[in-house]
């Protein structure tokens, strides 16, 4: 590449350019990330943006009834705190909805039975009465609590909205959906690349032209006869095995076509001198191909990993919408009907969901880009 | 913990199960025609028969798979097309009829285009700008993973990133989205974005837009690089302006992966129906096609010929452009 | 340890393409055979047939007096060294050289041996455990020789193993085959190069193709001395031979032809009766070609057209009047002969060559 050497004005322009996409193409997964992580009332009044400045709340407290309060001096007074022991500042409050910020921190406040409200800056709060409380009392405040990150969402999010479940169904459904259909694939392109036998050609076309069938032609059919299988062994139709089959099949084409343009492309001679050395097909597969053809299968294991994990339509049609058998991917669009305004569960669940794949992601991009060129540049 | 136990035994065995067709069909194969200790014609005999043999136990699995999971059920969704709902009453061309003339049908029809135009043109052209320019800075690879980086992520997920994006708050509150925070911050009225009718079908554009350029940039890149320096040193010494370096020099050259990349995304965007579903359900004029088929596919139980004729819709419109990219590639391999 | 017949051999490749007509060829065991011709004549085509990597079309292939026309590579005793070198590049040099020995199951301590032995042979045991990546490309050719001499092969076959090779390694290696050949004098090597130097100096005899026939089979000397037509005329040698039209003038024992329509020229070469007034072809190799002293008579004169000085000889391109191309001459050490000197050639009659208008040489009739 020729390095421009138009001054740095022009090139001052292309970083600035640069950064500018960078951050239009971060941005979205960074909120959610943020969001994920940020206390959950926050999260609902002010845009992830502001997780590093405090912000002001205005809420209600009930505090307990007879059952704590305490007799002091022939009165009875409740103790406690607004904020729960959290930090933060009340900077106002109030004992009626009307007025939430009738008074400040150190005022005291008497309501019309005559009950005393007195709130300090860090939340203590002391009532006192003179006839015992029936039930808690009302406090209207509004506080300033700074930033508070928290794993709480995912928690909530793993123990009580099944994630955990469905996070070991993505995985039973992911990996053998990844081996199987790389070995399946490897051995078939071998055989097209290398192996002599009638028919070759039009085998080869036949996968290609194989490649434009769209996945959603497929779900009827199957469906009809995975249950007449379902039924003719007395099994569920929806299982496992379906599903990885399934993974297998679709995933075949594309698979075969990077695998035996990569395995073709591999020196002749080597091959053709094992096959004096005595080599059988099989032994040449295994001791020559497959060590020989790791950066393509590698890339080729990824692709299709992340095509699996990510993938909602044949886990939705072949494994169920049963809440056992769920995947994060179905988990996740059910959560958006179900708790469509609840963010701090939405967002958790969104990073749960594409935690996995950014690592695998990370760890093997480089295997990804020479795997999906040798498909598409030559 | 048994719930994990019990995925890795099945995991394991799966796999298993595969390697072991491998390897025991081999071992069988070899057995049955041995190749050692016997005389030299019987063995020349034998190697011959288990070279017949062997390719057929190398494509078996494959070949059934594709098969079944392919073939088989693009006739059978074709012989759907003219069944009732259930797939047993005949009715002809009823479903055809329908379908052409359903608004819904026209709808999604409408809106497909605009995907096909927008996302794979948006995709591409992001992609080059993209590609051209981290190819010279020194942080471009860092930059590369980063727009990258979406690729890894679920039609699903970045859903719901997305969603979160176009939140709206109602009243005086606080906008907790995005784009309407950003929105009142310079003075404007927020809205609610995926409601607004024909717009927010590129609302929902963009998230795809969003997922598919690092596709288009990482192999723009790599095509970008295999061109030859010295085309562009000669550029230079002829006194070619940067741009004119890009658009007459370099574009050219790598405009059979352009194309790949354009079809590749083309391809996609007709099977992608995970973003409508999450965003809007193909509510407020958003509908697609692969949605219409996925709706009617579990809608009420399901209406099978609808579906299948809307299945085959969508493979019709996929079919040229894969004859054109095989062609293409068939003609670009004739020319080296 | 194997002799190597091949009878009435053909190739026809799935297009149709005749690439091999009828190829009829006797190796005796122990012996350095090579193919040499030009490029694309059929050379590595022939030599993958021996080899069982391509199938033979039609006639049968002996080795070792069995017909293995249909049995597999691996069965035929055969070893093959690549021009790529074909080293499996995810493999040791050790287990290179090792590989086909462990597919046979052979004894671990005999494959030790055995590769030990051979890398001692190639001077290779410093380097048994680099991949094939950390070597030269002289070192990996050894490897690969080393690989096929594990496998004590009946047959060795090389395909131009040396055309990856600089010029100064290609001599040292070509050194290195020789001695190897004389170490084991009983295996039969066929080589297939297109250089006539390798040619020349490693076979016991050469067997020159072109276009899919065999044009001569002889030792090198033979082949220099007596080639059996034209095109082995004018492939063997360099620069290669003269050959001009000419009108025999006179055919019987000793034959008067002419030459351009001004010299004539007798030559002690016997040409039958019948051949008298028909058209011929007369070579004199450049090196044979002298200038003629003085008083002596000339076998053809000419204005000097070019001047190539390569220090130990020099080149003269010689126009006759009457002749198409040039006539080269070489001569020894530098001479003060210049551009636009008008000179004469004469030579030795022994050295003199006659074909007739089928370009077949009369000498061989
Ligand atoms: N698979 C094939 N199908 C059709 N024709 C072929 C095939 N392989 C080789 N040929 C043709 O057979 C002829 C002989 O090829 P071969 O490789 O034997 O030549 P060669 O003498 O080894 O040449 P070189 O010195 O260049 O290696 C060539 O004309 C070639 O085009
Ligand atoms: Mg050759």
């Amino acid at each position: 590449m020729v390095t421009s050497n138009k001054g740095s004005a022009l090139n001052l322009v292309v970083h600035a350019t640069v950064l500018f996409l960078v951050i239009m193409w971060t941005i979205p997964t960074a909120g959610l990330f943020i969001s994920s992580i940020r206390d959950k009332d926050q999260l609902s009044v002010s845009g992830w943006w502001t997780a590093l400045s405090a912000s002001e709340q205005q809420k209600v407290y009930r505090t307990a009834g007879a059952e704590s309060e305490i007799q002091e001096n022939g009165v009875y007074v409740l103790r406690g705190n607004l904020l729960e022991g959290g930090s933060g500042e009340v900077t106002k409050f109030g004992i009626s909805s009307l007025k939430p910020e009738a008074f400040a921190p150190g005022q005291e406040a008497k309501s019309r039975r005559d009950v005393r409200f007195k709130v300090m800056e860090n939340g203590d709060y002391e009532v006192i009465s003179e006839k015992s409380f029936r039930r808690g009392v009302r406090i209207f405040y509004t506080a300033e609590i700074p930033p508070r990150f928290t794993l709480d969402n995912y928690r909530t999010v793993m123990s009580s909205e099944g994630l955990g479940q469905s996070f070991i169904n993505s995985l039973t459904v992911t990996i053998p959906a990844t081996v199987i259909p790389i070995l399946i694939a490897a051995f078939a392109a071998y055989a097209l690349a290398w192996m002599k036998f009638p028919g070759r050609a039009l085998l080869i076309a036949g996968v290609v032209g194989l490649l434009v069938v769209p996945l959603q032609m497929s779900l009827i059919p199957l469906l009809t006869v995975y249950s007449k299988i379902g039924a003719f062994f007395g099994v569920d139709a929806k299982g496992y095995v379906g599903i990885w089959l399934a993974h297998t099949g679709f995933g075949l084409p594309l698979a075969i076509y990077l695998l035996r343009n990569y395995i073709s492309g591999l020196p002749g001679e080597i091959i053709e001198s094992a096959r004096v050395d005595g080599a059988s097909d099989f032994v040449i597969f295994r001791k020559i191909i497959l060590p020989l053809s790791f950066p393509a299968l590698a890339s080729f294991a990824i692709f299709q990993f992340l095509w699996v994990w990510n993938d909602l339509l044949i886990a939705t049609v072949f494994l169920g919408n049963t809440e056992e058998s769920l995947v994060l991917t179905g988990r996740l669009r059910e959560l958006l009907g179900s708790r469509g305004g609840n963010w701090e569960i939405l967002t958790a669940s969104a990073f749960i969901t594409i935690i996995i794949p950014l690592c695998v992601f990370f760890g093997l991009q480089r295997y990804l880009v020479r795997g999906l060129l040798a498909g598409s540049v030559k | 913990m048994g719930q994990l136990a019990i995925a890795f035994v099945t995991m394991t065995l799966g796999v298993l199960a595969c390697a072991g067709y491998f390897y025991g069909s081999n071992a069988l194969l070899d057995s049955i025609f041995p190749s050692k200790n016997r005389p030299a014609e019987v063995i020349a005999r034998n190697l011959r028969i288990v070279n017949q043999v062997r390719p057929w136990l190398f494509l078996g699995p494959a070949l059934l798979l594709l098969v079944f999971y392919l073939f088989y059920p693009v006739v059978q969704s074709a012989i759907l097309s003219f069944y009732g709902r259930t797939g047993e009453e005949f009715v002809g061309f009823a479903n055809y009829i329908w379908l052409f003339q359903s608004g819904e049908f026209l709808e999604s029809f409408r809106n497909n285009m605009l995907w096909l135009i927008v996302v794979p043109t948006l995709s591409t052209f992001f992609g080059l700008i993209i590609a051209t320019m981290t190819d010279r800075i020194w942080w471009g690879n860092i930059a590369k993973s980063l727009i990258f980086m979406p690729m890894a992520i679920s039609f699903i997920g970045a859903s719901i990133i997305w969603k979160f994006i176009y939140e709206y708050r109602s009243g005086g509150d606080e906008q907790i989205g995005l784009l309407n925070a950003l929105v009142v911050f310079f003075g404007g009225e927020p809205q609610t974005w995926i409601q607004i009718p024909f717009w927010n079908n590129f609302f929902l554009m963009i998230i795809l837009v969003w997922i598919q350029t690092g596709f288009a940039m990482v192999i723009l890149s790599a095509a970008l690089r295999g061109i030859p320096d010295e085309t562009i040193e000669a550029a230079v010494l002829d006194g070619a302006s940067g741009l004119q370096i890009f658009f007459r020099i370099m574009v050219p050259q790598i405009w059979g992966t352009i194309a790949v990349v354009w079809t590749t995304i083309t391809i996609l965007v007709l099977k992608v129906f995970d973003i409508v579903l999450a965003m809007t359900n193909g509510q407020w004029g958003t509908q697609v096609l692969a949605n219409q088929m996925f709706s009617w596919l579990f809608q009420g139980g399901g209406d099978y010929g609808r579906s299948a004729v809307i299945a085959l819709v969508i493979m019709a419109l996929v079919v040229p452009i894969m004859v054109w990219n095989i062609k293409n590639a068939n003609a670009e391999m004739e020319g080296r | 340890m194997a002799n190597v017949k091949l009878t009435n051999v053909k190739k026809v490749y799935s297009n149709n393409v005749e690439v091999m007509r009828d190829i009829n060829l006797d190796i005796k065991q122990g012996e350095f055979i090579v193919f040499v011709g030009p490029s694309g004549c059929g050379k590595s085509t022939l030599l993958r047939m021996i080899s069982g990597l391509e199938d033979i079309s039609s006639g049968t292939l002996e080795i070792d007096n069995q017909d293995v026309t249909q049995v597999p590579p691996s069965l035929r005793g055969v070893a093959m060294v690549f021009q790529s070198y074909a080293l499996y590049p995810h493999m040791t040099v050790y287990d290179n050289m090792a590989f086909s020995l462990q597919i046979a199951k052979i004894d671990k301590k005999e494959v030790d041996a055995q590769v030990r032995r051979a890398a001692e042979m190639l001077q290779l045991t410093p380097y048994l455990d680099r991949l094939p990546k950390a070597l030269s490309g002289g070192q990996r050719q050894r490897v690969a020789i080393g690989r096929a001499i594990v496998r004590r092969p009946k047959v060795f076959l090389f395909d131009e193993p040396l055309s990856n090779l600089d010029a100064a390694l290609r001599v040292a290696t070509r050194m290195e085959i020789a001695n190897l050949k004389e170490s084991m004098p009983d295996s039969t090597m066929i080589y297939v190069t297109h250089d006539q130097v390798e040619a020349m100096t490693l076979a016991d005899r050469i067997v020159l193709l072109s276009a899919g026939n065999i044009e001569q089979v002889g030792s090198p000397l033979d082949l220099y001395a007596n080639p059996e037509n034209v095109f082995v005329a004018k492939f063997i040698g360099s620069p290669a031979m003269n050959v001009m039209p000419c009108i025999v003038e006179t055919a019987g024992e000793n034959t008067q032809i002419k030459v351009a329509n001004t010299f004539s020229i007798n030559t002690p070469i016997a040409s039958p009766a019948g051949d008298s007034g028909k058209p011929g072809f007369f070579g004199v190799r450049p090196e044979d070609l002298a200038l003629a002293q003085d008083g002596e008579p000339a076998l053809l004169e000419g204005e000097v057209s070019f001047v190539e000085s390569l220090g130990e000889a020099t080149l003269l391109y010689i126009t006759v009047p009457g002749l198409e191309e040039a006539v080269i001459s070489k001569q020894q050490g530098t001479l003060q002969i210049q551009k636009g000197d008008t000179i004469r050639v004469t030579a030795v009659p022994e050295k003199l060559h006659l074909f007739n208008q089928d370009e077949q040489s009369y000498r061989c009739l």
